[in-house]
């Protein structure tokens, strides 16, 4: 009883003895404990997680027997990795800036229509809307032989000989990510249009008095007004295509990843070795690779976009 | 108040009838995927068991197929999961594996019962010389084919194929091409994400005298004379007779419902997809044997098993309701619900069921069908659909493709058996 009250006067001592910017300093922690809690167990302690699981032999069932780094070796040794590596990085380098190209376009121009404006705007948000399942299977539909295919038919009744799309090497990672650039599109569009907005229209005003051309409008003042945006953007949508999946998953659901794994990104490849073959370390191992990929990228990009 | 005190009596009540039907009866869980009909079959059965044995109860708990195995995987570790579970036969060796299932006790399955009232596929089953489990029913391959593309291509429609000769001869009267040579309508369904592999794996591979595995399953076999034989005849009907075309329509099955394939290869699974099947008739026969008369099919099959889980009162309860599932009855109600074949002999084969024009064909095949042994399925897989890609797109020659198919398979096989 003494004990506990002596405990808590002296606890009320030590609060009281702390300066104003001390106590603010306590209640400014306090508050930030509940997120960084939260952020460290939902976000952190997984990723930890997922780099300790790569290093094991694990299948779930099993108890994981510690391997060292036999998973990054046989990784490294394995030529559907690299595959799946080089998709990957064509997803990313073609993929951005062709999406971010078409975006600022689309995004510019629809800046100067006046009429229905609000409307075509939310005609290119609509694909960002649908679900990336449907529309893989529409475009799948698409890409078909004749006799089902739109594309093909088209093509055929101009008397081209049909495109083996989905089913080719070469064309069917290109295939894959014209929808995925397309549904992507409307947000792009969106935030490119925010940005635009943004831009206060004295500095075109003055411009205009100077009798300074459109493009070099475009050159020295918009676009370099836009770096925070086009950064957003870049960083945002190389993420997405790094980890481009679901669009992958369902136009080439029957054997996933393409022919001869032409279109297979990472995120598939862990997908399936962890869920069909329930080869955890091997996933894990993979996991560890993305992260560090996305890591790379995005430090990379932020590095050489930052202001100067 | 009456009513509120009225309101708890009664939920009393119900809690103390709950409590004491829990103390008497033995709850067992039991689980399989998500598929409309199978669903309906067990729970007739169920209902059925539990008439006949008052003290167990039976749970009944489905999982979308793409969850399932995860769902189980996670569940054992956390020491939750059934009692019985329904696994396809493809996955046994990573279930015996993490000892989540146990042998079949002797007691209620004596082996000998099997061996003598089973269809032979279910020695798949057995590891170390116990059974793991047992299926309910099975199911085969056969060729089905549009009768109304024969009638139009001047063929008798009750006159199909029966070697590999004649399927060929059918599938170049039936193919339709515009003057461009697009396809209209296939001869023959080419088709290896569908069953094809199976078909060529199983079937043709016998057929022209090779085999897939070695006997102890640890070994690839096909990488030889006979597995190039196969995959350049199955591959000669694109590249070379164009009686067919992979990828036409997207899939082998949407083709043959369109009404735009003469023949194809299918499971009787199958069955329910093609009745409903309005502008044409279609029939089923065996798949064609060989020029020698040389017949082989694949069967596949879900089999129940008991978990390591259930002791005591559970594991006899457990013992009970597996038998109850792979009895005569239970195949007969699974065949008129789900439309798939009895995995006993003499339920299968009854005068009835074999002269049945759509049963009877996979019900023949039952008796020449190899079961393969899969110890990461769907990796297996792909190694065979990239074989035959290579060969479709790359123009790659069959035997370097074999080899490079047996190279990699190899690898899965040996990765497993080396743990």
């Amino acid at each position: 009883m003494t004990a506990n009250t002596e405990v808590a006067r002296s606890g009320g001592r030590l609060w009281q003895g702390l300066t104003l910017q001390q106590k603010q300093v306590v209640w400014a922690w306090g508050f930030l404990a509940v997120p960084i809690l939260f952020y460290g167990l939902i976000r952190f302690y997984p990723t930890v997680e997922a780099f300790v699981i790569s290093t094991t032999n694990w299948n779930l069932m099993n108890s994981p027997s510690f391997v060292g780094l036999a998973n990054f070796r046989r990784l490294m040794a394995d030529p559907v990795f690299w595959q799946v590596f080089r998709n990957t990085f064509l997803y990313l380098i073609i993929g951005t800036p062709l999406s971010l190209v078409l975006a600022f376009t689309i995004a510019y121009h629809l800046d100067r229509v006046r009429f229905m404006h609000g409307f075509i705007r939310a005609l290119y948000f609509l694909p960002f809307l649908t679900t990336a399942t449907a529309m893989a299977w529409v475009w799948r539909w698409f890409y078909q032989p004749v006799p089902i295919g739109l594309i093909n038919d088209v093509i055929s009744s101009f008397g081209f000989s049909q495109q083996p799309f989905l089913r080719s090497t070469t064309q069917a990672l290109p295939a894959v990510l014209a929808p995925a650039i397309w549904a992507g599109l409307g947000f792009q569009v969106v935030i490119f249009l925010a940005g635009l907005r943004a831009i206060p229209t004295t500095y075109y005003e003055a411009a205009r008095i100077d009798g300074v051309s459109d493009f070099a409008i475009l050159r020295k003042i918009t676009l370099p007004l836009l770096k925070p945006t086009i950064i957003f953007l870049v960083v945002f949508s190389s993420i997405g295509f790094l980890r481009i999946f679901d669009q992958v998953y369902n136009m080439t659901s029957g054997d996933p990843g393409g022919p001869l794994n032409a279109t297979k990104p990472l995120v598939l490849m862990i997908y399936q070795t962890a869920f069909s073959s329930f080869d955890m370390g091997y996933a894990a191992a993979q996991t560890v690779v993305l992260f560090l990929v996305l890591l790379c990228v995005s430090l990379l990009q932020l590095r050489l976009l930052r202001d100067r | 108040m009456r009513g509120f005190r009225g309101l708890v009596l009664g939920v009393l009540m119900s809690v103390g009838a709950i409590a004491g039907a829990r103390a008497q009866a033995v709850e067992i869980e039991y689980w399989q995927y998500v598929f409309d009909a199978r669903i309906k079959a067990m729970n007739e059965l169920i209902k059925r068991f539990e008439a006949a044995n008052p003290g167990i109860k039976v749970k009944h708990t489905t999982f979308p197929y793409a969850d399932y195995q995860t769902k189980i995987a996670a569940a054992v570790p956390a020491g939750q999961g059934p009692d019985v579970v329904q696994l396809y036969y493809g996955w046994l060796d990573n279930f015996v594996g993490a000892k989540f299932i146990q042998p079949l006790p002797r007691d209620a399955f004596p082996h000998d019962v099997i061996e003598k009232e089973f269809y032979p596929i279910v020695q798949t089953m057995k590891r170390g010389g116990e059974y793991y489990g047992l299926p309910t029913a099975v199911r085969t391959l056969a060729l089905f084919y549009n009768k109304k593309l024969f009638q139009e291509a001047g063929l008798d429609p009750n006159k199909p194929p029966q070697t590999l000769d004649e399927y060929l001869e059918v599938a170049k009267k039936t193919v339709k091409r515009d003057a461009t040579g697009n396809m209209l309508s296939a001869g023959a369904v080419i088709d290896m994400p569908g069953q094809d592999l199976h078909w060529w794996r199983e079937v043709l591979l016998r057929q022209m005298g090779g085999k897939p595995y070695s006997d102890d399953n640890k070994t690839i076999a096909y990488d030889s004379e006979a597995g190039a034989k196969a995959l350049n005849w199955y591959a000669d009907l694109q590249r070379v007779h164009k009686v067919g075309q992979a990828g036409f329509m997207d899939e082998g099955q949407a083709a043959f419902r369109a009404g735009r394939a003469a023949m194809t290869v299918d499971g009787s699974f199958r069955l329910g997809a093609f009745g409903g099947i309005k502008n044409f008739e279609w029939g089923v026969t065996e798949l064609p044997a060989s020029a020698d008369g040389k017949r082989s099919n694949f069967a596949s099959y879900w089999v129940n098993a008991i978990t390591g889980k259930p002791t005591g009162a559970k594991l006899e309860a457990a013992k009970k309701f597996m038998a109850f599932t792979t009895s005569p009855e239970a195949m007969q109600v699974w065949l008129d619900m789900v439309g798939e074949l009895p995995a006993r002999k003499a339920a299968a084969e009854t005068e009835k069921n074999l002269s049945h024009p759509i049963y009877g064909p996979f019900l023949k095949a039952l008796n020449y069908s190899q079961a393969t042994v899969f110890v990461d399925e769907l990796a297996q897989r792909q190694v065979g659909l990239d074989m035959a890609n290579r060969v479709f797109i790359q123009n790659q020659d069959a035997k370097a493709s074999l080899a490079e198919a047996a190279k990699a398979e190899q690898a899965i096989l040996d990765r497993f058996y080396k743990k």
